[in-house]
């Protein structure tokens, strides 16, 4: 193949204007070193002298933080004015002339460089920092050339390292006290974990007088980014040496789809730095995105395509032609066998949305089936419909920076800080700023009131499953008090539906005092909470898996849309509906057409003129019917009707509920194909393997929660031969149907002409732009920040009635409890990529909460084993006691596949899209001494597993069928 | 498919929709979520049961849904 065709790959580092961008209607004009220079009001000095192209000499100051006038290295003159003002926090005035460089300022810069080089190493040479040293620069831009102060006298060079975080050292003898780590900390992330202690000389950072990772450190590195010296460190660069070049791509990991540079030695990533220009995450990162990479040259990959005739045998490796070739013959022979409704595939949130454009057509137009679905149907498939019966589009409507304009937030089963943690820092800065909090979930997660100098106005601890009783009462409140913009509703919403909606909303049942037992809340606290949420201005609704993972996981996510409609906030920054998602392109998969009965661009499979133009485009017969959702294929499976799975970047066998029907479904198929990195648990139940590539090994487009489209660029070669769509494009060439691609930018090319949201987009304007958020079409050639602004997609806004149903998943005497699940900030999904990097020293293994009076009652003391049974079945986890939960709730997490999580959840699904009731499962929990006979039984397959994996037979010895 | 899969599954489309105040909206949209999102095999399974079974486990307002609604 040839190499990457559209790529920046020598990046230029942007200039460091000392001090934030500043935005005012107001233009200011100076005079800087004899040029003017026009600048936004309230801009500094400094930043202004950067405009102009002149780079004031400074230390303690870079644009991602607040100015804060330490070191005053950045001094300068201003003609008519006493003294030297530091030019950080010095704002530029109409008509002043500034003088950067003047003999006595060089002085001065001098004097003070001199201060600080006689306190720290001079070990330039061999200092992990060398050529990328602000110190440094600085020593050079003044003209420093003697320290007259030895080092006799007190000083810190003695300090010692502190080395105990996996990913970064903290050298305090190199550390020049500018603060910026702690302003770092404080201003970009959130988390207020440093500290300067002492005053002048004895004045030194801390992360609370302890170890970083015994401190409220959450590993984001903003502070390594911030910081000018050696002091704070990323080990790798501390190994491998400063990179040499810089390629911009996108984190493979959440749905905020931080933009990050990966700088590089040859063909090795060295680090990776968020970048500045990124437009979902504007230079910040979180443990995962910034440090947890390692994964893609972990010895566990699979780079060799294997085949096996039973999961009983061990695997063999063979070439990619055999592989290939044995796939497509088993697939002929199914579908000869038992015809093309028993096949289908299921791609991953995890692919490309080119990989996915790819599997969606070779399921469509060669296996001649609409079974394909993606994972999407276990998190976010109620938001793709709720969100298209109510506004007409099924995706969030705002930017994450939105957020920035909202007065009072919503959150409503979500966990931002853990869940989208770069989304959750912006957040948090709004909410400093004094935006109002109000949290829905049956657990305090950090933002309740665990989180520095924010603090929910509202949490409304409801008892899982009862979400949409508690929209109703929400909703009652603002119907019953007046609270409705009417305006809003008459000109842009379906007034019929409205009404509808209305009435239904003001009985008496939906009240919240009716409500409030079902709730578990307090019918005052509803009111206040549903008043706040009306009337403080812009109101923004975020939302997450524990809206859209219940029997009525569409009802909510249409509740929400209502209220939002009712409320009037929707159609401008500040407000709107915004569904967090879990991975990086769960919308991108959505939109791509991954769905049974949707092309891309969510357009039905019985449409006839979509079938007609996909049908022209790919030349072949589609059908009509919709197909198989994933539960649904298992269902078949299990009953021994569905036979011949292609399997990309998904892991079921982990992440989809009761686990013991996965596996048994999966045992019942003929052929099951799995593509992915490493020997998952779908793949020790595959007889085709397939390794696929890492996000550093492929080219591509992954599109985040905010509806952006963003580069993913290759790096470095595919380990595996190839990428993942010219693997899927092979086994299609098999199949009788060759693909014309040579490059991931021609398959974008195909989805832009065929879908009318992506018809602007292309490789080419991503090369320009940065990222695009679709729809880009003629109308909006540059994409659409936010959605629904004149009117809604769909043309007025549709109310729905939401009738609150109760599961059928009920708490009774033998299963007391009710199981919820979660996620941390330090793993990703089923882990298979987290729990190969050092994020594993911050979580281990999986712990089940549970609060102190329910243990109690049961006798569990902290740190027991426990059992919890469900009606699915039954896994042992250890137990930690916390007040987080409610008592008669108990939390998990399900990161680690022996953890079995999914053993114990069932069957029960979204009534509208069979989305999996993962948040609501009856259990009951026991003190035990041994694993469960789930936990034995699959501790011995899969050690059988990994060892027909490590002991394949190798190439020669194998004959390929 | 089993039967009763597909009864729980109606079921609760049937409860979402049943909450409208236009009863003969409500059966429109019922067969009509049945007829975009199931296949054609399950559409065939539960018609036969309405046929065979009477709809035996399907609220009535499904059952009717389905007589009159469903694509074959
Ligand atoms: S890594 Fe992040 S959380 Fe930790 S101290 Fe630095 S800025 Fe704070
Ligand atoms: S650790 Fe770095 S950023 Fe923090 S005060 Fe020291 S030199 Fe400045
Ligand atoms: S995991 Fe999410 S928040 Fe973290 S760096 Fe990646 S995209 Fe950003
Ligand atoms: S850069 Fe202005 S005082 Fe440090």
């Amino acid at each position: 193949m040839d190499d990457i065709k559209y790529t920046t790959p020598q990046f230029q580092p942007k200039p460091d204007f000392g001090t934030p961008k500043q935005v005012s209607q107001k233009q200011v004009t100076l005079n800087i070193d004899g040029v003017d220079v026009s600048v936004p009001e309230g801009t500094s000095i400094m930043h202004a002298a950067q405009v102009s192209g002149v780079s004031v000499p400074k230390l303690c100051a870079t644009d991602s933080l607040e100015a804060f006038g330490s070191c005053r290295l950045c001094l300068v003159e201003i003609e008519g004015r006493k003294g030297y003002p530091a030019s950080c926090t010095t704002p530029v005035a109409e008509g002043i002339k500034v003088h950067t460089q003047t003999s006595k300022l060089a002085d001065v810069r001098r004097g003070v460089m001199e201060l600080y080089i006689s306190d720290h190493p001079l070990d330039c040479l061999t200092c992990a920092a060398n050529g990328d040293c602000e110190l440094q620069d600085m020593a050079g831009a003044v003209g420093l050339r003697e320290v007259r102060y030895g080092y006799e006298g007190e000083n810190h060079l003695k300090q010692e390292k502190d080395e105990s975080n996996p990913y970064f050292t903290f050298d305090p003898s190199k550390c020049i006290v500018c603060s910026r780590c702690v302003r770092a900390c404080e201003e970009t992330q959130g988390t207020f974990a440093l500290t300067i202690e002492g005053r002048g000389f004895g004045s030194k950072v801390s992360a609370g007088n302890q170890l970083f990772m015994d401190s409220e450190c959450v590993s984001c590195g903003a502070c390594i980014q911030a910081c000018p010296t050696a002091t704070l460190m990323e080990k790798t660069v501390i190994e491998a040496g400063t990179p040499e070049h810089s390629v911009t791509t996108t984190c493979a990991y959440c749905g905020v789809g931080c933009s990050f540079n990966a700088e590089m030695k040859g063909e090795e990533v060295v680090r990776m730095s968020p970048n500045k220009d990124g437009g979902a995450n504007h230079g910040h990162s979180c443990v995962k995105g910034r440090f947890a990479w390692g994964y893609a040259t972990h010895k566990d990959r699979i780079t060799t395509p294997m085949l096996r005739k039973n999961i009983q045998d061990p695997w063999q490796e063979v070439s990619w032609d055999d592989a290939i070739n044995y796939a497509a013959s088993e697939i002929k022979r199914i579908e000869a066998k038992y015809g093309k409704d028993a096949m289908g595939g299921i791609t991953s949130s995890r692919c490309t949305n080119e990989e996915v454009y790819v599997t969606q057509k070779l399921v469509r137009a060669v296996f001649g089936t609409n079974n394909v679905d993606t994972c999407a149907r276990v998190c976010h498939s109620p938001t793709g419909y709720g969100l298209k019966q109510t506004l007409g589009e099924s995706a969030g409507t705002q930017t994450f920076d939105s957020v920035m304009k909202s007065d009072v937030i919503l959150i409503i089963g979500a966990n931002p800080t853990d869940g989208h943690p770069v989304f959750a820092s912006q957040m948090k800065r709004r909410l400093r700023e004094g935006a109002k909090l109000i949290i829905a979930d049956p657990r305090a997660i950090d933002l309740v009131e665990n989180s520095p100098h924010i603090r929910a106005d509202y949490h409304l601890n409801l008892r899982p499953s009862t979400n949409v009783a508690l929209i109703s009462a929400l909703a009652h409140v603002v119907v019953t008090e007046g609270l409705v913009k009417e305006n809003f509703v008459k000109e842009r919403c379906d007034w019929g539906s409205f009404v509808a909606w209305r009435d239904f909303v003001a009985k008496p049942e939906n009240s919240p005092e009716a409500l409030e037992e079902t709730l578990g809340v307090k019918a005052q606290t509803m009111r206040a909470a549903a008043r706040l949420f009306a009337t403080a201005g812009n109101g923004a609704i975020y939302y997450g898996l524990g809206v859209t993972e219940h029997s009525q996981g569409s009802t909510m996510v249409m509740g929400i849309a209502n209220l939002a409609m009712a409320t009037g906030n929707v159609g401008r920054e500040g407000v709107g509906v915004n569904p967090l998602r879990g991975q990086n392109n769960v919308q991108g998969s959505c939109d791509m057409g991954s769905m049974p009965h949707e092309y891309p661009g969510y357009r039905h499979v019985s449409d006839p003129a979509a079938k007609a133009l996909f049908e022209a485009a790919w030349g072949r017969p589609l059908s009509i019917e919709p197909g198989l959702r994933i539960p649904n294929m298992l269902d078949l499976a299990g009953e021994g009707r569905f036979k011949a799975l292609y399997c990309v970047g998904e892991d079921i066998a982990q992440s989809d509920p009761n686990t013991q029907h996965v596996t048994h479904a999966l045992e019942s198929m003929e052929c099951v194909i799995v593509q992915d990195l490493f020997l998952n648990e779908t793949a020790m139940y595959a007889h085709v393997f397939f390794p696929g590539a890492s996000f550093l090994e492929k080219s591509g487009t992954f599109t985040n929660a905010e509806r952006r489209i963003s580069p993913v660029r290759r790096v470095m070669s595919p380990k595996n031969g190839y990428e993942d769509w010219e693997i899927t494009a092979k086994l299609s060439e098999a199949l009788g149907y060759p693909m014309q691609y040579n490059h991931a930018s021609e398959i974008m090319d195909e989805i832009a002409v065929l879908t009318p949201t992506f018809k602007g987009v292309s490789f080419k304007k991503l090369d320009e732009l940065g990222s695009i958020q679709w729809p880009c079409d003629d109308e909006h050639p540059t994409g659409t920040p936010t959605m629904h602004v004149d009117e809604f997609v769909r043309g007025k806004g549709r109310f729905f009635i939401t009738q609150y149903v109760p599961t059928s998943e009920k708490v009774n005497a033998k299963y007391p409890l009710i199981l919820t699940t979660g996620r941390i900030l330090s793993q990703y999904n089923v882990g298979a990529q987290t729990r190969r990097t050092k994020n594993v020293e911050w979580h281990a293994e999986d712990v089940v909460e549970i609060h102190p009076h329910d243990a109690e009652d049961r006798g569990i003391k902290e740190g027991d084993w426990v059992g919890i049974t469900s009606r699915a079945g039954e896994t042992v986890l250890r137990v930690t006691l916390t007040e987080r939960v409610q008592p008669g709730v108990i939390y998990t997490t399900f990161h680690h596949p022996e953890s079995g999580a999914n053993v114990i959840t069932t069957d029960n699904s979204d009534w509208a899209t069979n989305c999996p009731e993962f948040k609501v499962t009856a259990v009951q929990v026991t003190r035990v001494h041994q694993l469960s006979d789930w936990q034995k039984h699959y501790k011995t397959f899969s050690d059988a597993q990994i060892a027909f994996a490590n002991n394949k037979l190798s190439k020669k010895a194998q004959q390929p069928a | 498919m089993q039967t009763e899969t597909l009864i729980k599954m109606a079921n609760q489309v049937g409860d979402f929709f049943a909450a409208n105040p236009n009863q003969a909206q409500a059966q429109l949209e019922i067969a009509n979520h049945l007829n975009r999102f199931w296949t054609k095999d399950m559409r065939n399974q539960i018609a036969a049961h309405v046929q065979a079974k009477q709809g035996a486990g399907l609220h009535s307002q499904v059952i009717s849904s389905i007589a009159a609604h469903l694509n074959p």
